[in-house]
């Protein structure tokens, strides 16, 4: 294609994603560098049913002067990205000089509520994933060598969690571990430990989470799999078959290779999906245990009752870059794979 | 033609008269959009001011929500305001007046405020910025029936009384955990430990500044107290809000609680609880903490405001409107459904817990702008302190330097 046609050809994607992705990103880049003008504060009495007392409030009109003159706030620089809420360079670098062992400084780093946020953010992408992809795999080919009769039914069944809003699911996932409710109950009654709490353990809040991001993701890498398994070239089956080859070896040497592309595709997606993992986190009633990424954005914005939204995008801005950090591998796999086709 | 004129005017005057009484509605034609919390109080009011003024208005339109002071800034920053008032509590208006978007009452209480008593006046450096209408605080919930089984004497006035209780009815083995209060990890955590070093004489900030000052003895006391209570509350208590307890509570699965006043009513309804507990359930003081006499609770009052960003007439209609419902008559149809402040008003037994609690001199809620920022870290910070991970001396320096960040980036530290 000519280089003019193919800009043309390009014009319409190209310009709605700079309106849409690009533009909304440097939005927010903007906004983190920069915090609220500072209040003017007046000293007065306030009076109601409960008495009179001395109480400070803003002097609204001098705020809104400061505002008026310059709407994005007082430059900060890159200093949201380094303070305490954040990256927390002085906590960490005080939290090293002073920890005698290891595990002091762990302790004290875990303390912190980004790296809090990133550890389980972490810990959930590198679990989930991998066994949503491999469960999900498994359960194409099974499906897939079901007879005839059952093969509908059974994707439909397999379909199921997905269909659930991630709310709700999470939702009645949640009575249902309760200590009143079915699981928690039985979970106690099989430990002969009636104070057993699921909601009290941060180690079997950190489960039941990823078990729940499980169920809840696996129907979406099985049904791409299953689609890909019906594309297996038949030929190359049989002659492995011919060969000797068990069924095993079937799936490691020729269905995987062949389902490679959907691999990278599949896991791109789950990547992105559990980096930004949220509403379990919030049906759970689990931020005691786990917070995310996405819960201290999520924070800063609603608990905080006026916004902090210097904090908020400041934190988006390191959600990106983490999602870009891990994409990075598969990415270039998925461009080496490319070009060795191309050539 | 006089046909149609005489049918016109007996059509206004049979609507005229179907208000109870002709009640002052301001100009005619405007625009009323009421903006509140959902409950059966705020139900009352509003709704009883559309039944006065709808007729006269252009439009009257009532969004009673959960969430609202999630976007109530957000509604009323565009000028005209989503919104010609919001319904707002002590800590709500602070977040309005934070970006001045209520205005000032004065002269419209003037004009309309026949029924107003003056300690419905919320007056800040002599401004009215809101008229209260209504009481709510937390306070002690007890089932009589069960401490007596439990031989306990009386009804617990101390943190001290409410463990000792707690432990006589563990100990006779009627229940495992008989104590509730609402922890849910964020506000209400927050708002818990408020309870507790308001009433150990606890100051938030150093005094005219907005540096923190809760690294203290009394905040280590109230931590102290909240943990002794909470050893007796279900071991998932950091997941339970007003919602879960009550639940817990009317399913007889507790025998002490720290709840919301605005509970009594629902707990003491015939909808939800049986009637072993609705007849065992008694309303009394929250308790007090250390030697003070001051019950471990926060006065929070619900009123009206109106919106800055709206044309003058819009104002005076909506503010005449909701005023219109501030009689005894509204009061005497929905007596139970709050405390109210106003004219004709009957404490019947749901009102109990938090007449008594006020009488014991409880503190008000905070009305500093700065308390969301400190509020919010105490609700995430201190959860390490109740898990038994960390001190209560860490706890308490990891909620001022959340606090900082957050202030500092609000703009009210340097």
């Amino acid at each position: 294609m000519k280089n003019r046609t193919f800009f043309w050809f390009i014009l319409p994607t190209l310009s709605a994603m700079l309106l849409f992705i690009a533009l909304p990103i440097a939005s927010v880049f903007v906004q983190s560098l920069h915090i609220e003008h500072e209040q003017v504060l007046v000293v007065s009495e306030s009076c109601g049913p409960f008495g009179c007392r001395e109480t400070t409030s803003v002097d609204t009109e001098a705020t809104e002067a400061l505002r008026e003159e310059r709407p994005l706030g007082r430059f900060n620089g890159l200093s949201t990205y380094t303070n305490r809420a954040h990256l927390a360079f002085a906590e960490v670098g005080e939290a090293w000089r002073t920890t005698e062992s290891f595990g002091d400084f762990f302790d004290r780093i875990y303390n912190l509520r980004f790296y809090r946020a990133l550890i389980f953010t972490l810990t959930y992408t590198a679990v989930v994933t991998p066994l949503v992809i491999a469960l999900g795999l498994a359960i194409a080919i099974g499906v897939n060598n079901l007879p005839r009769m059952i093969k509908g039914p059974a994707i439909f069944v397999s379909l199921l969690p997905f269909l659930v809003t991630p709310l709700v699911g999470s939702l009645i996932l949640f009575w249902m571990v309760d200590s009143d409710g079915i699981l928690g109950a039985t979970l106690q009654w099989l430990t002969g430990d009636p104070t057993l709490s699921l909601k009290a353990s941060a180690t079997l809040t950190w489960i039941m989470l990823m078990v729940y991001g499980i169920w809840h993701t696996l129907p979406f890498s099985f049904i791409t799999f299953y689609a890909g398994l019906q594309t297996v070239p038949e030929d190359t089956l049989e002659a492995a078959m011919i060969d000797g080859a068990t069924r095993w070896q079937r799936v490691r040497h020729v269905v995987v290779p062949h389902l490679m592309p959907l691999m990278a595709f599949v896991t791109l997606m789950l990547l992105m999906d559990n980096f930004r993992v949220f509403e379990p986190i919030i049906s759970f009633q689990a931020q005691a245990h786990a917070t995310s990424l996405s819960i201290i954005i999520y924070n800063d914005l609603r608990e905080s009752g006026n916004p902090l939204y210097g904090s908020a995008a400041a934190t988006s801005m390191m959600t990106i870059a983490g999602v870009v950090v891990l994409l990075t591998p598969v990415l270039i796999r998925t461009w080496r794979d490319f070009s060795r086709k191309a050539h | 033609m006089f046909l149609k004129k005489f049918a016109l005017a007996g059509a206004t005057a049979a609507l005229l008269g179907s208000a109870a009484y002709a009640a002052d509605c301001g100009p005619n034609g405007q625009s009323i959009r009421v903006l509140g919390s959902d409950f059966p109080a705020i139900q009352a009011l509003s709704g009883t001011a559309q039944d006065n003024c709808a007729a006269s208005a252009s439009e009257f339109v009532i969004s009673l929500k959960d969430n609202t002071r999630d976007f109530m800034n957000q509604a009323l920053t565009p000028n005209p305001a989503e919104y010609s008032s919001v319904i707002v509590a002590n800590a709500t208006l602070t977040q309005l007046m934070n970006d001045g978007l209520v205005r000032p009452l004065n002269d419209l209480v003037e004009k309309y405020g026949a029924n107003i008593k003056p300690n419905q006046l919320i007056t800040i450096d002599g401004n009215v910025m809101a008229v209260a209408f209504m009481a709510n605080s937390q306070h002690l919930f007890v089932r009589e029936d069960i401490l007596a089984e439990a031989g306990v004497e009386g009804i617990p006035a101390t943190v001290d009384e409410v463990v000792a209780a707690a432990e006589k009815i563990r100990a006779a083995g009627i229940m495992e955990y008989p104590l509730v209060m609402n922890m849910q990890v964020g506000w209400n955590v927050g708002e818990v430990f408020n309870l507790f070093y308001l009433a150990h004489g606890g100051e938030f900030f150093a005094p005219g500044s907005a540096e923190p000052a809760i690294n203290n003895d009394k905040a280590r006391a109230a931590l102290a107290d909240i943990k002794r209570l909470a050893e007796y509350a279900n071991p998932d208590y950091l997941t339970m809000a007003s919602n879960e307890t009550q639940a817990a509570w009317e399913a007889g699965q507790a025998a002490l609680g720290i709840m919301w006043g605005s509970r009594g009513g629902a707990i003491l309804d015939d909808e939800g609880a049986t009637d072993a507990v609705r007849g065992g359930t008694v309303l009394a003081a929250a308790p007090t903490a250390g030697d003070g006499s001051t019950p471990a609770a926060t006065l929070w009052w619900d009123g009206i405001t109106i919106a800055a960003n709206i044309s003058d007439e819009e104002a005076e209609a909506t503010f005449a409107a909701l005023v219109s419902a501030m009689t005894s008559d509204m009061v005497a149809e929905h007596n139970d459904d709050a405390i109210w402040l106003l004219e004709g008003y009957k404490p019947g037994p749901a009102a109990a817990g938090v007449s008594a609690t006020a009488a014991g001199g409880a503190k008000p809620y905070p009305m500093i702008p700065y308390i969301n920022q400190m509020h919010n870290a105490l609700g995430a910070e201190l959860v390490d302190y109740f898990k038994g991970d960390e001190s209560a001396d860490q706890a308490l320096a990891d909620v001022e330097a959340a606090y900082m960040t957050a202030a500092k980036e609000a703009g009210f530290l340097k």
